[in-house]
C-alpha cells in the first residue's frame, strides 16, 4: 500500500540504517556543528526525524535558509506602500503575506482593500499583468539562485509594459562568508542543494579553502541527507577541507549555464541587507540598468522606510545565524506559533521555528 | 518542489509534469537541453531547473553503496 | 416562480391532473413553512427510506417526534451538522456524508446503530431533484446497517441567506459495552482499518477543480459492519474515528485522554498512492486529512492479531493494519518512527487544512 514505484525515493530502510550506523561510527567524540542553508533540507530533516540518527555530539542548525524570513523590513514595507499607496496589484509568494513589516503585512494590507494576490510563479504574475493591461502589476521576487532565474527569464522575455518586479532576491555564498564571521563554531556547511544545482558545486571552493572548512552539496531525500552528513564528518576525521558533491544527479560543478546566463543578463550583484542579519556586502540582486524600466524601486520612486528590532523574547536573529535552534526561544509554541507568529522564522515556509512546530522537532528525540 | 516530476508532454517552452497522477506545467526556460515524455524534471516556482533520468538515481544508490561498503570493510 | 402556484392545476379538471412532478421543481419558502406544499415535499422524500420506525412512533406519523423501543444495553447519542462543500464528490455525497458520519460516530463508541432523526435546512432555489439524490445516498447508509429515519424537520432559507443545504442528524444506538476514546492503556496495540487521507484529498481536489489522473475518491462509508466484527472478538480498549484533522488529531487526543504515549510506525500507516503524491504537491500531511469511514482502535495486545483478522474479513478493511501501540514514555504525544527509522514528534494539527470538510 505504501509502496512507491517513483525511481527518486531514496528512502529504503536498510541503507538508512547502514547509514546511521556508519555516521555512529563516524562519531567525532566531541561536539560537532554543522550548518545548512535550505528550508528543504530542513524539512527533510525535520519530517524524517533524521536528527535522532545522528551520533553523540554531531548537532545540525538551519542557517540563513529561508529566503521569505530574511527579506528586510525595508522590502516588506515599500511592497505594502506600493499595494496601499500606488493602486499596483502586488502578487508575491504565499508565505510572504505574513511576514510582519514596520507596521502592515501584506495580509493586513489586503484586508485594508489592498490588491494583493499569492503567486506560484513570477509567470503567473506576468499572466496577471497581460490579464489587467490598464493596472500596474508589481511582482515581489523573493529568494535565492533557484528562484532568481525565474524571474531573469521573465524579466528577459519581453513582459507586458504595465508589468514590474520589486527585486528582492539575494545570494547564498556571501551568507555563509558572513555566517563564519559571525558563528566561529561552525565545522562544516551542507551546501543547498537546488541552489547549487543553479550555481554549481564550485561556487563553494574559494569558500572552503579560504576558511579551511568543509562543504558537502546535499539532494533531499533522507538518503540523501544522511550520506552527506556523513562526507562530512568523514572530511573532518581526516583533516580534510574540500568540497564534495553529494548530489551529482541534480548538481553540476558549473552548475546551470543557462539559467546563470540569464541570470547575468537580468541582475547585477548589489549589497543586500538581510533581516536578522543586517547588510551583506555584495549579497543580493538588483535589475541592470538596461531593464529598469521593470524595475519597480525606479519605476514608483517609493522610500524604503526605516527596519525595525524583532519584539523583545523574539530570538529570529539567533536562529537564522545558527546560533540557536527554535526550541531555544520562550516564545516558541507558546507567544509564537503559525496562528500567531511574532518573528518571521515561523511565518516563513522554509523557517526553522515554522518547520519544527509542523514537524514536532526537538533537537533530539 | 525537493521531487522530480514526470514529463508527459512537451508544448514548445513548456511541458505537462506529472506527481503522483497528479498535473500540472512546467516552463522550460532555463533548460539549455531538450526534455521529452519519461524524463523527469526538478521544478521550482513553475519553472524547470534540472533534467533528470531514472538511471541518475541508480547512480546515486551506488555512491551510498560505495560509502557503506568501504566502512563495513573497516576501510573507511 | 410564485409560491405553492405552480405545482398544479385541480385535479380533475381536464379529465387529469396537469401537475408538474416535484422533482422538476425547486425549493422555495413555503417548503419549510409547515403547510401542504411542505407535506407533499416530505411525502415524497419518505418514500427513499426503507425503515421509518424504531417504535411505536415513526416517520409515516408524522407526530411531533417519535418513539423508540430500545433493545438492552447502554443508549448512545449523538449529533452532527453536515457543511461539506461541494456537496457532491467523488466517491459520495452530504447524505451519504451525513448518515455514515453518524452511523460512524455511534460505532466508535461501540453503538450499533437504531435510529436517525434528520434536519435540512435548504436554500431557497435548492433544485428538488438534488435534494432527493442526496436523501437516496442518505437513506441506502440507513438501509445498509439497518437503522431507521424516525423524524426530521425542514427548514428553508432565502436566497443568499445559507449555502445550499445544510443537515443536521441525531444517531441514536445501543451498546453492550462503551467504548471510549480514552481507554489506551501502555502495550495496547493501535490499529487502523484502511487507508488514510481519502476523504480530505477528495473533497480538496473537488472543491480546487485540481485535475488529477485517476479520481481520488472519498472514503465514506458506514463502518459499523467492520466496527462489529471487532467488538465480537473483544479486547477492544479505545476506539476513534479520524475525521477532522486525520489520524494525527485521532491519535493524539487518544493519547491525552488515555495519558499514555502512543508510538506509531510511518511505514505501516497505510495512504493511496495518488493522495500521497497530491498531498506532498500541496505540502499539505496525509496524516492531517480527514477520513469518514476509517476506525482508530486500541486493542490489548493478545487480541490484536485476531481483530486484524476480523477486520480484513470485511471489503472495507482489506488493508487493516496495526500501526503501533501505546506506551508508557511521552504521555500525551504521539511518537512518529519514519521511514528511515528517524524520530519526530506527530503534532496535533493546527486545524483541518480543509475547510467545510464534513
Amino acid at each position: 500500500m505504501t509502496a512507491v514505484t517513483d525511481p527518486f525515493r531514496l528512502r529504503d530502510p536498510a541503507r538508512a540504517e547502514k547509514l546511521a550506523r556508519t555516521l555512529r561510527r563516524l562519531a567525532p567524540g566531541r561536539a560537532v556543528k554543522l550548518v545548512h542553508v535550505c528550508g528543504t533540507h530542513e524539512a527533510a530533516i525535520a519530517e524524517h526525524g533524521l536528527r535522532s540518527l545522528l551520533p553523540e555530539g554531531v548537532e545540525v542548525y538551519e542557517g540563513p535558509g529561508c529566503p521569505v524570513c530574511v527579506t528586510s523590513t525595508a522590502d516588506i514595507n515599500v511592497a505594502v506602500k506600493l499595494a496601499l499607496e500606488k493602486d499596483v496589484v502586488l502578487c508575491t509568494f504565499g508565505d510572504m503575506l505574513r511576514v510582519p513589516g514596520s507596521e502592515l503585512t501584506l495580509e493586513e494590507a489586503r484586508a485594508q482593500g489592498a490588491d494583493v494576490r499569492v503567486v506560484l510563479s513570477a509567470a503567473d504574475a506576468v499572466r496577471i499583468a497581460r490579464e489587467n493591461p490598464r493596472k500596474e502589476v508589481v511582482f515581489f521576487a523573493v529568494g535565492f539562485e533557484t528562484t532568481a532565474p525565474a524571474t531573469a527569464a521573465v524579466l528577459l522575455g519581453s513582459p507586458p509594459h504595465n508589468f514590474s518586479v520589486l527585486c528582492s532576491h539575494k545570494l547564498i555564498p556571501p551568507a555563509l562568508e558572513a555566517l563564519l564571521r559571525e558563528n566561529t563554531a561552525v565545522e562544516g556547511f551542507l551546501a543547498p542543494g537546488h541552489v547549487s544545482v543553479i550555481i554549481g558545486a564550485d561556487a563553494y571552493r574559494e569558500l572552503a579553502r579560504k576558511h579551511r572548512i568543509p562543504v558537502v552539496v546535499g539532494g533531499f531525500e533522507p538518503l540523501d541527507v544522511l550520506y552527506a552528513v556523513a562526507l562530512l564528518l568523514k572530511q573532518l576525521r581526516d583533516g580534510r577541507a574540500e568540497v564534495e558533491n553529494a548530489y551529482p544527479r541534480a548538481v553540476r560543478p558549473e552548475g546551470n549555464p543557462k539559467a546563470k546566463e540569464l541570470m547575468g543578463r537580468a541582475f547585477e550583484v548589489v549589497d543586500a541587507v538581510w533581516r536578522g542579519i543586517g547588510t551583506i556586502p555584495a549579497s543580493g540582486l538588483g535589475i541592470r540598468e538596461e531593464l529598469s524600466r521593470f524595475d519597480a524601486r525606479r519605476r514608483f520612486g517609493v522610500e524604503a522606510g526605516v527596519g525595525m528590532e524583532e519584539p523583545p523574547g523574539c530570538r529570529c536573529p539567533e536562529v537564522i545565524m545558527a546560533k540557536a535552534v527554535p526550541t531555544d526561544c520562550p516564545l516558541f509554541g507558546t507567544a509564537c506559533t503559525p496562528l500567531s507568529p511574532v518573528g518571521p522564522c515561523m511565518v516563513g515556509a522554509e523557517g526553522a521555528c515554522a518547520i519544527w512546530y509542523k514537524y514536532g522537532e526537538r533537537p533530539r528525540l | 518542489m525537493a521531487v522530480p516530476l514526470k514529463v508527459v508532454a512537451v508544448e514548445g517552452n513548456e511541458a505537462t509534469v506529472d506527481l503522483g497522477g497528479v498535473r500540472s506545467r512546467a516552463r522550460l526556460d532555463l533548460l539549455g537541453e531538450e526534455v521529452k515524455p519519461g524524463d523527469y524534471v526538478l521544478v521550482h516556482t513553475g519553472f524547470a531547473i534540472r533534467r533528470l533520468d531514472p538511471a541518475d538515481a541508480e547512480e546515486t544508490l551506488k555512491l551510498f553503496d560505495e560509502l557503506l561498503s568501504a566502512s563495513d570493510d573497516g576501510g573507511d | 416562480m410564485p409560491s405553492g402556484t405552480s405545482t398544479g392545476s385541480v385535479p380533475g379538471s381536464k379529465g387529469r391532473s396537469m401537475r408538474k412532478p416535484l422533482s422538476e421543481e425547486k425549493i422555495t419558502a413555503l417548503h419549510g413553512a409547515g403547510g401542504e406544499l411542505m407535506n407533499r415535499l416530505v411525502a415524497e422524500l419518505r418514500e427513499l427510506f426503507p425503515l421509518r420506525a424504531a417504535g411505536e412512533v415513526g416517520l409515516d406519523d408524522l407526530d411531533d417526534g417519535a418513539s423508540l423501543s430500545l433493545p438492552q444495553g447502554e443508549v448512545v447519542v449523538t449529533t452532527d451538522s453536515h457543511v461539506v462543500k461541494p456537496l457532491s464528490f467523488p466517491g459520495g455525497d452530504i447524505g451519504k456524508l451525513a448518515a455514515s458520519g453518524t452511523v460512524n460516530d455511534l460505532a466508535v463508541m461501540g453503538a450499533r446503530p437504531v435510529a436517525m432523526t434528520l434536519g435540512l435546512i435548504i436554500e431557497e432555489g435548492f433544485p428538488i431533484s438534488e435534494l432527493k439524490k442526496f436523501l437516496s445516498s442518505l437513506a441506502e447508509v440507513l438501509r445498509e446497517v439497518g437503522a431507521a429515519l424516525v423524524t426530521g424537520d425542514t427548514k428553508v432559507m432565502g436566497k443568499g441567506e445559507m449555502d445550499g443545504l445544510v443537515m443536521n442528524t441525531t444517531g441514536i444506538g445501543v451498546a453492550e459495552r462503551i467504548i471510549r476514546d480514552s481507554g489506551l492503556r501502555p502495550g495496547d496495540k493501535i490499529i487502523i482499518t484502511g487507508p488514510v487521507g481519502d476523504h480530505g484529498m477528495a473533497v480538496l481536489a473537488a472543491r480546487e477543480g485540481i485535475p488529477v489522473e485517476g479520481e481520488i475518491k472519498s472514503d465514506v462509508s458506514p463502518i459499523w459492519p467492520l466496527v462489529e466484527r471487532a467488538l465480537s472478538i473483544g479486547g477492544v480498549t479505545a476506539m476513534k474515528d479520524p475525521t477532522r484533522g486525520g489520524l494525527a488529531a485521532a491519535l493524539n487526543e487518544m493519547a491525552r485522554k488515555s495519558g499514555v504515549g502512543i508510538t506509531v510506525r510511518e511505514e505501516e500507516i497505510p495512504v493511496r498512492p495518488e493522495v500521497r503524491g497530491l498531498a506532498e504537491l500541496l505540502g499539505i500531511s496525509p496524516l492531517n486529512l480527514a477520513c469518514e469511514g476509517r476506525a482508530v482502535i486500541g486493542v490489548s495486545p493478545d487480541r490484536a492479531e485476531a481483530v486484524i483478522s476480523a477486520l480484513r474479513e470485511h471489503p472495507l478493511g482489506r488493508d487493516a493494519r496495526i500501526i503501533g501501540e501505546a506506551i508508557p514514555e511521552h504521555r500525551g504525544k504521539v511518537v512518529l518512527e519514519t521511514r528511515v527509522g528517524g524520530r519526530r514528534y506527530l503534532e496535533m494539527p493546527l486545524g483541518d487544512p480543509v475547510p467545510r470538510i464534513c
